[in-house]
């Protein structure tokens, strides 16, 4: 035990060299790291956003809507399919997950069926009796799932990049789920107001011949949809109709839009929403308002109408813009939402938890004292109980916590509250190895021995004990961190870096520090 | 230098002999922590049982009342509303609101606009009904499997007498633990699930600490009577017990005191857990052994121990 190999010594101290190597950045404004030489690392304790304040959100992607609209257009499909080889059928239509059709040529029920199959891929087709039906497979659901969720991340990647929020995460999370962090951000209710909506905007001309009032009694005639006004939810502008009725038939889809940007109308100086098409739907726009001047086409935003101008003159540029009694606010947030795209689905917002910057900083400060205050206790602490002893455990719990600090910066695991909580615990309990081991010398000594064969006895005795004694909380630790969330991971985190480093300053650093005292002082009596 | 004995050199306190009265103390802790979770349960968070929670900070003195008759006025059901450390600051828990995810996103918009616009808000946290519901069955996973992990770990390291009396201890000490919770209405949420995890980390390390010790001398002293090899065995490692305890304490006594009113529920747990699993340990999981049956063994082997 008095005896290092040298190889020994040199790792020992190359760990505590490259530990205070690691943690030294921590030290430093963020700036000034960036200006270290390269092979410096600069590389800072990641704080979690409950300590450096901003927006955790969980998202779910309603893929429930996608299949939907899927089976609707798979109704079409169908239709399509046995209109062309002249098939008679009944009752189509969709309910559930699957589409129903029963054919009524008892010959062609086989026909049929290779033919609904072959028009979607991931779709499974059954026969019962004269009625063939299609519903998605479990590949298929997936296919849609993830499609789904990928392209729901991509737009919401380029609303949130629209704000302007820095170094935002979004990431995927199980089947359907997309985790936002959002660091900064302490009032998110513009971000959920923005990802709340899936901005689908399409463009429909009215149904001048059908009748509202039957319409709203239910009979909306077949190819019109009874759509209502944006107005009614702001319980705004009286004199405008509460509803409208529209064309099924999309006349420009909201997928031609290559730009929009908030402006303000050059007559009333009301806030608008300016956007421009592509070249197809540009030309689209243009042979729609050419053959319907002087007739009202309505601007359709999440089954909404937002306004129903009357087209004055046929609009060639492929360009127009959008009044709808906006504020400044809405017209920006409108054009944003325009320019990034639509959400393939809804999304619903599953869990938030936002810490304002305030609260964040007064965590951190709280903690910082708290850590220093329960480490100074502890030093001292041991001083007056172990004396020497003592100061070569303090030196070993300090040592540690840079030993912490530094595999948090290096690993780039994240520092929470309840992390900081998990280091002023180690503090407590990373003595606890050191403790063994003193006692064990103290028993030794009573019973007689020489000086060095007690602190040999002390620490090869106490070994197994410390090993046993740390694996136990280390087994709650991962388990911990298997199962934790959040802040509660950042706790598990940090008492597994703590428990691996105590054990290693408790049976490395103090044991050469000892080996090292010994050797230069050749004791007659352990001061313990 | 001169150091310090916390404990007298030979302490000899008679704990084995006095079992009967510590098992007494245990099962009454253990009724008393069961009754009041049947009768009363547990003051569960937002984390497991959804709702709405919103700290905020005024930019006076809050009036208590006026507050409370604005958001009650809201008529979002059951809230509370509570100072939150400093005269200025106030927590508001909503209750879980009917109708989904959105009606509690509605909720806390109903709640932000009734407030004046120079509150800073500080947290707001929403669960929906999905998200508490996983994080319920997370947490009792992760109790059970912390359990079952140490069992294994155990069973694996020493004798089943052994095994069988560090799991009762531990059991005691998680079943105090959330029984003290429910007994005080202290809020239950995910930092407390971590804290009774830390626990029974703690709980078995100072179990094994005494263990490993009546394990050397149950080698060493063959025909020691069992009693007073026990008994022993705590006196040898009281003085380690009650350091390791101390200086834990007072690591956690700083961050309870320190550590601001978000970790405070986190510590409390923490320091009622170290109390109580350095008690168990000594008083509970030691004595347990004489009725457990341990093996005294014939032979001499003595390789096992380092």
């Amino acid at each position: 035990m008095v005896y290092f190999a040298k190889w020994k010594v040199v790792l020992i101290l190359a760990i505590v060299g490259l530990g205070f190597l690691f943690a030294a950045p921590n030290l430093f404004d963020e700036k000034a790291t960036n200006d270290f030489p390269g092979f410096f690392p600069h590389k800072q304790v990641n704080l979690g956003l409950d300590l450096r304040g901003g927006s955790h959100l969980l998202l779910e992607v309603k893929v429930e809507a996608v299949v939907r609209e899927r089976l609707n257009s798979l109704v079409d499909g169908v239709r399509i399919a046995l209109r062309r080889e002249k098939i008679r059928y009944k009752r189509l239509g969709n309910r559930g997950r699957s589409v129903f059709v029963t054919i009524l040529q008892a010959d062609k029920v086989d026909l049929a069926k290779s033919l609904l199959a072959d028009i979607e891929k991931g779709f499974d087709v059954t026969v019962d009796g004269s009625r063939v039906s299609v519903r998605p497979n479990k590949e298929g659901l997936r296919e849609i799932r993830d499609a789904a969720v990928a392209q729901s991340i991509e737009i919401v990647r380029r609303r949130i990049d629209e704000t302007g929020t820095k170094e935002p995460t979004i990431q995927r999370q199980g089947e359907d789920r997309i985790l936002l962090q959002l660091p900064g951000v302490d009032d998110p209710e513009r971000v959920k107001r923005l990802l709340g909506r899936t901005a689908k905007m399409t463009f429909h001309l009215l149904d001048l011949d059908g009748s509202i009032e039957e319409a709203m009694e239910g009979r909306v005639p077949p190819g019109s949809l009874l759509l209502p006004s944006i107005d009614n939810n702001r319980g705004g502008n009286k004199d405008q109709p509460r509803h409208y009725l529209v064309l099924k038939r999309v006349a420009v889809g909201g997928d031609h839009l290559v730009d929009s940007q908030p402006s303000f109308d050059n007559r009333t100086n009301e806030p608008v929403v300016s956007f421009r098409f592509d070249t197809a739907g540009g030309k689209r726009f243009a042979d729609v308002t050419r053959k319907n001047v002087n007739k009202p086409f309505a601007i359709v935003l999440d089954n909404k109408v937002v306004s129903a101008p009357v087209i004055r003159e046929p609009i060639l540029g492929g360009s127009g813009q959008i009044s709808g009694g906006f504020t400044t606010e809405e017209a920006n947030d409108l054009a944003l939402l325009l320019r990034a795209g639509a959400l393939p689905a809804p999304l619903v917002i599953l869990e938030e938890r936002t810490v304002g910057p305030g609260l964040g900083a007064d965590s951190i400060a709280a903690g910082k004292v708290a850590s220093i205050i329960g480490l100074v206790f502890v030093v001292v602490f041991m001083v007056i109980v172990y004396g020497l002893f003592g100061i070569f455990a303090d030196i070993a719990l300090i040592v540690n916590m840079v030993l912490i600090v530094s595999v948090l910066s290096a690993l780039q695991a994240t520092l929470t509250l309840p992390g900081i909580a998990g280091i002023v615990l180690t503090i407590g309990m990373a003595v606890d190895a050191n403790v063994l081991v003193f006692e064990r010398i103290r028993e030794e000594v009573r019973a007689g021995r020489t000086p060095i064969s007690a602190i040999d006895a002390g620490y090869s005795r106490a070994i197994s004990t410390i090993i046993d004694a740390n694996l136990t909380t280390l087994i709650a630790a991962v388990i911990l961190f298997q199962f934790g969330s959040g802040p509660i991971k950042g706790f598990a985190v940090t008492l597994m870096i703590g428990i691996i480093t105590s054990m290693f300053t408790a049976i490395m650093l103090t044991r050469l520090l000892v080996a090292g005292w010994i050797r230069r002082s050749r004791p007659t009596k352990v001061p313990i | 230098m001169k150091t310090l004995n916390l404990v007298p050199i030979k302490p000899n306190l008679t704990f084995i002999g006095k079992q009967k009265f510590f098992f007494i103390i245990s099962v009454l802790f253990l009724v008393v922590s069961i009754g009041s979770l049947l009768t009363r349960s547990l003051n569960y968070g937002i984390d497991f049982q959804g709702g709405i929670m919103i700290e905020i900070r005024t930019t006076q003195t809050g009036n208590l009342a006026q507050m409370r008759n604005l958001l009650s006025d809201l008529k979002l059901g059951e809230i509370s509303l509570q100072e939150f450390g400093e005269p200025t600051d106030f927590l508001i828990r909503i209750q879980k609101q009917d109708g989904g995810e959105e009606a509690q996103q509605k909720a806390v918009e109903k709640v932000k606009a009734s407030l004046p616009p120079d509150v800073e808000y500080r947290r707001t946290e929403f669960v929906g009904p999905k998200v508490s519901d996983e994080l319920f069955r997370d947490g009792v996973l992760a109790v059970i499997f912390a359990i079952i992990g140490i069992l294994a770990y155990i069973w694996f390291r020493f004798e089943w007498q052994f095994g069988l009396g560090a799991i009762i201890a531990l059991c005691h000490d998680v079943l105090t633990t959330v029984g003290i919770f429910s007994l005080i209405g202290l809020e239950f949420n995910l930092s407390t699930v971590a804290a009774i995890l830390t626990i029974a980390g703690y709980s078995i390390n100072d179990t094994v600490v005494v263990y490993d010790r009546v394990r050397e001398n149950l080698r060493k002293y063959k025909s020691m009577p069992l009693t007073e090899l026990l008994n022993n065995s705590i006196n040898e490692t009281l003085s380690r017990t009650v350091m390791t305890s101390l200086t834990t304490l007072l690591a956690l006594g700083s961050l309870y005191i320190l550590g601001g009113e978000v970790i405070r529920g986190f510590s409390f747990g923490m320091i009622w857990g170290v109390l109580v699993g350095t008690y168990s340990s000594v008083c509970l999981a030691v004595p347990l052994l004489l009725y457990l049956n341990v093996d005294r063994g014939t032979g001499t082997d003595d390789a096992k121990i380092s």
